[in-house]
Formats: C-alpha cells, sequence, structure tokens
C-alpha cells in the first residue's frame, strides 16, 4: 500500500501540487490522468523518493520514503522517469543488469543473470540483448529501461510515461506485459499514462488528477464519464460505448465545453489527449 | 513467464535505420575482440616497456646517479598518472559529463595564488626555503578542505544542483586567476622569474623524499575506490537511476568530491598545475577500456597516464632531446583534443 498523507511541493510562492492525501492499494494496475502540468510527474517522483515533498510524507509498503534507507527501499520499490540520459555507452544487457544492483551490489549471482534474463525475454529485448544504448530507436531504448526497472523485481513498480516513444503495437505489447506483471506476479504497477483510453483498458483504477491536486479517482468504469473528463481535461471529451469498452473522443472543431451537435464517428476521432 | 517477440530481425534494421541517435560520437578504434581484461594487460606490458627503457637505456656516466634520478622521476611520473587520471575518471562519473575537469573547479587557480602569494609576502627566497613535507601537506590540507567547505556549503544550500556547483567552480577559478595575475604585476622581476618556475609541472625536480607519503595516499585512496568500483558503475546512469537502485546519491557524490580534491591536489603540489592531462588520459581509457565499468576504467586511466608520461618523457628526452617540454607538450596536445572534442560534440 502507498499512503500519501499532506504532500505538498511548492517551488518559492508557487505551489505545483497538493496537499495530496490518499492511497493506492497494493496490487494491480492504477493509472495516474490528467492534463500537462497537472502534478502527475512530481507527485509520482516524490512517491518514489527522487523528489523531497516540501511538506507532507509517503510511506510504501510501510517505510516512509524520506527516512528509510536507500536500498531497502530499491528491494521494494522501482521507478523510471521519462528523460533518461547517460554518458557511457552500455549495451541493452549491461543496463538491464544495473536492475539487479539493490541486491546484488553490483556482483551479478546466477540468479541475477536469472532475472536479467527474464527481463529481456519479457519485453521482447533477446535479439537486441547485445546492442549498444546508442543504437537502438527511441521505442527500443524506451523498453530496454522498463526492462531494467522490471529486472529489479520490486513489488511496487512506478512508472512515468512508459508507453512514451512506443507505437501502437508496442505500446498495447508493454500495456499486457505491465497488465501479466500485476496480475500474475502480484506487482503494484503506478503508471503514467496520456492516453485516457489506455487507461481505461488497462487499468483497475484510475486516478484523474488537476491543477496539483486529485480531482477523481475510482476504477475505470467510474472515472470513464463524460462530464468528468472533460472538466479534468478542460475540453469536451465524449464517451461511447464501443465494442463493449468505453471509449472517450474529442471533438475536432470544439471550443468550448457545452456543444450539442451529435456527430458521427468518422468526425471524431480517438481521444488521444 | 510468456515470451513474446516483440521485434523481427529486419524491423529491429529499419528501426536502428531510422534512428536519429544511430550516430556514434566516439567511433571506438577496433580491437573489440580483446576483454576487457586483456586490453588491460597488453597496456601494462607497453607500460613496464616503456619504464625499463626509460631506466636502463642512454645512460652515460655513472649508473647510480642515473638510475637514482630517473626512479624518481618515474615515481613522480606514476603518481602523477594516478591522482591525474583516476581524479578525472571519477570527476567525470559524479558529474555525468566526459569535458569538464577538475581544473574548472579552480584548483590550478588556487594553486597559483597560493604560490604567487607567497612569493609576494615572503619574497622568493622563501620558495626555496619552505621546500618540504610539512609544505606538501599543508597544500594538500588546504586545498581539501577550501574543496569540501565549497561543496559542503552548495550542498547545504537550496540549490543541490551540480550546474550550480561547477559554475561556482569556473567563477572561483577565474577570481584566484585574476588575484594571482594582479599580484604577479607588483612583483620584482627576480622574484617572477622564481615564481615561474613553479607554475609549470615540474615533474623533472620533483623533491624523492615527497614520494613516499604521496604514494601512501594513493593507496589509501585506490581501495577506497576500488571497495566502491560497482557504486560508481551506478553513479553512471545519473542520480535519478542511481537513487533509484539504492544509492544514497549525495553522500557518494560529496565522499566523491572530496577524494577527487585530494586526488588533485596532491598532483598539484607535487608536480604543479597540468588542466588537460587528465583529460587526455580519461578520454582515452573510455575508449581502450572496452567497457564502462569502473573496475576496468580506473585501472586503465592509470596505465595511460604513466605510458603517456613514461613514454613521452623517453622520446622527449632521448629522441627530441628537451627532456623540460613534457607538460608543455601534453598540454599542447590535450588542449587540441579539448577543443576538437568540443566542437565536435557541440555541448558540454
Amino acid at each position: 500500500m502507498i499512503t500519501i498523507t499532506d504532500v505538498t511541493k511548492s517551488y518559492g510562492d508557487e505551489t505545483v501540487l497538493g496537499p495530496v492525501t490518499g492511497q493506492i492499494a497494493k496490487g494491480g494496475v492504477t493509472s495516474l490522468v490528467g492534463p500537462n502540468g497537472a502534478g502527475k510527474s512530481t507527485l509520482m517522483t516524490i512517491i518514489g523518493r527522487l523528489l523531497e515533498p516540501s511538506e507532507g510524507s509517503v510511506t510504501v509498503g510501510g517505510l516512509d520514503v524520506q527516512a528509510a534507507k536507500s536500498r531497502d527501499l530499491a528491494q521494494m520499490m522501482s521507478i523510471l522517469r521519462q528523460e533518461n540520459h547517460i554518458t557511457a555507452r552500455l549495451t541493452v544487457r549491461e543496463l538491464v543488469a544495473f536492475g539487479r544492483f539493490p541486491h546484488s551490489q553490483g556482483r551479478l549471482t546466477d540468479e541475477d543473470h536469472r532475472h536479467v534474463d527474464l527481463a529481456l525475454d519479457f519485453l521482447g529485448l533477446g535479439p537486441l540483448a547485445e546492442r549498444f544504448l546508442d543504437q537502438l530507436s527511441g521505442g527500443q531504448r524506451q523498453r530496454a529501461f522498463v526492462a531494467m526497472v522490471l529486472a529489479q523485481d520490486t513489488e511496487y513498480v512506478l512508472l512515468d510515461e512508459p508507453l512514451n516513444n512506443l507505437d501502437m503495437k508496442h505500446a498495447v505489447l508493454m500495456m499486457r506485459r505491465l497488465r501479466d506483471a500485476a496480475d500474475e506476479l502480484g506487482k503494484t504497477i503506478v503508471i503514467i499514462v496520456h492516453d485516457i483510453n489506455v487507461a481505461a483498458a488497462y487499468s483497475d483504477r484510475i486516478i484523474a488528477m488537476r491543477d496539483g491536486t486529485i480531482a477523481y479517482s475510482g476504477t475505470a468504469a467510474e472515472i470513464m464519464r463524460s462530464d468528468i473528463l472533460s472538466e479534468v481535461f478542460d475540453t469536451p471529451i465524449e464517451v461511447h460505448e464501443l465494442a463493449g469498452r468505453p471509449i472517450a473522443v474529442f471533438d475536432p472543431m470544439a471550443q468550448s465545453v457545452t456543444h450539442d451537435a451529435v456527430r458521427t464517428d468518422e468526425e471524431s476521432a480517438v481521444a488521444s489527449v | 513467464m510468456p515470451r513474446l517477440d516483440l521485434e523481427t530481425p529486419d524491423m529491429d534494421a529499419a528501426a536502428v535505420a531510422a534512428s536519429p541517435s544511430r550516430r556514434v560520437r566516439f567511433p571506438a578504434p577496433h580491437i573489440p575482440q580483446l576483454s576487457p581484461k586483456a586490453r588491460l594487460v597488453l597496456v601494462a606490458a607497453l607500460v613496464v616497456v616503456a619504464a625499463a627503457c626509460y631506466l636502463f637505456l642512454f645512460i652515460r656516466g655513472s649508473f647510480a646517479f642515473s638510475i637514482d634520478r630517473r626512479l624518481t622521476m618515474l615515481g613522480a611520473m606514476t603518481i602523477a598518472a594516478f591522482t591525474q587520471g583516476l581524479g578525472t575518471v571519477v570527476f567525470h562519473t559524479v558529474t555525468n559529463n566526459r569535458i569538464l575537469t577538475p581544473a574548472v573547479m579552480g584548483f590550478d587557480s588556487l594553486y597559483t595564488l597560493m604560490q604567487t602569494l607567497m612569493v609576494f609576502f615572503f619574497g622568493g627566497a622563501a620558495l626555496a626555503q619552505t621546500e618540504g613535507i610539512p609544505k606538501l601537506l599543508t597544500q594538500t590540507a588546504l586545498m581539501v578542505v577550501f574543496a569540501t567547505i565549497l561543496y559542503r556549503w552548495l550542498f547545504s544550500g537550496r540549490f543541490g544542483s551540480l550546474f550550480v556547483l561547477l559554475l561556482v567552480g569556473v567563477v572561483f577559478g577565474m577570481a584566484f586567476e585574476s588575484l594571482s595575475t594582479f599580484v604577479q604585476r607588483l612583483l620584482d622581476p627576480t622574484d617572477y622569474d622564481l615564481l615561474a618556475t613553479r607554475l609549470f609541472g615540474r615533474m623533472s625536480n620533483v623533491e624523492a623524499g615527497y614520494l613516499p607519503i604521496a604514494a601512501a595516499i594513493c593507496v589509501v585512496v585506490g581501495v577506497l575506490l576500488w571497495r566502491r568500483r560497482h557504486r560508481l558503475d551506478t553513479l553512471l546512469l545519473g542520480r535519478e537511476t542511481a537513487t533509484n537502485l539504492g544509492v544514497s546519491y549525495t553522500r557518494e557524490l560529496t565522499t566523491m568530491l572530496v577524494v577527487i580534491a585530494l586526488l588533485v591536489a596532491l598532483s598539484t603540489a607535487l608536480v604543479g598545475p597540468m588542466t588537460f592531462f587528465g583529460f587526455i588520459v580519461a578520454i582515452l581509457s573510455y575508449q581502450f577500456a572496452g567497457t564502462h565499468r569502473h573496475a576496468y576504467v580506473l585501472p586503465m586511466a592509470f596505465l595511460l597516464g604513466m605510458l603517456t608520461l613514461v613514454a613521452g618523457q623517453f622520446l622527449l628526452q632521448h629522441v627530441v632531446g628537451s627532456s623540460g617540454m613534457l607538460s608543455v607538450v601534453i598540454e599542447f596536445v590535450g588542449g587540441i583534443l579539448f577543443i576538437a572534442l568540443l566542437l565536435r560534440k557541440g555541448k558540454l
């Protein structure tokens, strides 16, 4: 369980987050959604102890992330940021092997190698394992970083936009992998996703953020409503039932939240906020 | 877990071809078949050959006298290679760049300022009289204290940013430099002449009595770095990823900065300022080590430093016939390499 208590983050006089209080239950996939600047990444980096909150505290699995030993936390929780810049020239396998550091402190055992192979296979990186990162496309590199975090084999996995740079096929595969990790391995996965329909299709819970606070949270069915999404994203969004799933669509011509025209499917586009 | 084929080999090729980041910035020399260990052994063998040539060839006059003098100089070169090579590699690792060097933190300038002020206040004669281990240790301690205070202050402030630290380093360096230049203008020509000889690398006239204590410090630092080699590897991934992997980033960073301060200060106090030597050695060791791992890169930097100095000194002394110019040649070549890399990368 992740418990967030009165967390705020301010830079100077400007408060960019909070106060936020809430819980993320153990197990399953939780998606953070919301417009740009809503505080999703800030909240996630505070949970992942990469950023110190101005006020408040966060516990993950009972450990206070600011007070607990970094190494103990690293065995329980892993976090991947959006931007990952590395000066050294590493192969995919070397990068993924870094995920085992919290367990082996750099001296890899057979068990560690097994986890590395598993993570590489899990994301289909086997054929690319000996490639250097600078020889990969953006999407392949993204998968290599996710593989590193999965090799860390932690109970809690926080991913900031893991679908960055991925095409539709790989985005779907990535989400299915994460779903599998939650269902089969019992991991707690928290992700930031921009595509609300992807969030709805794969998440157990959705947390919708706006203006630095949690606006709504609930199951996909509870959040996928026209009024809620239009308010959160400040743009008219309709939710239609399609193939048994709620699908959010935006109005390409819309200027404001109030619009009345009933559009045909051809005129609407699937929301990709 | 079920395995899923996300990529066919053909798709990979297409994806790589389309990728803009495919451009390799530092094309490695083509010896990829050798393992990192074999590379180290190879370079070590070259160092032994170079050292043997330097020690035993072209001896004129008394054997004992020549060997004694050459051994002292070999010792000085060993210390310089160790401190500059390792200091620069570790600095590159913790600052996550491969262009800036410890010299940018203002160390050389501090050394220059300290020497200049000494001549200014006590006259040129004082320089000659105060040579000795206490002076070496005092200078080293002063620089480490200066560095530690600076880092402590910067990291306890509200900007925990490395860029601010680097900026402050540059500003301090420029301030020390300007102050030195100003004071030097006030010196009389004889004193200035004495001072000038101190301000270039002076490997050839290093005091033999300094070497044991400098070697002892190097051994302690070497052991410390070796024990932390894996942690250094994770620092290559940057602050956030290293933190995610359970490394206490700020603590490691501070420790490493103090180690760097110690190494660079020792080197500067012993053989004088060398701005680009560490840079050349570090850049070459990334190319030749064949891996990112500090277990190999650090020894490689030391060995390549030795090779550069010993072979360079041997060639200059016996082939070109100008033994005192080694540091000038190294700075010249290093400066060109620095500018070439900067222009090629277009950024820090």
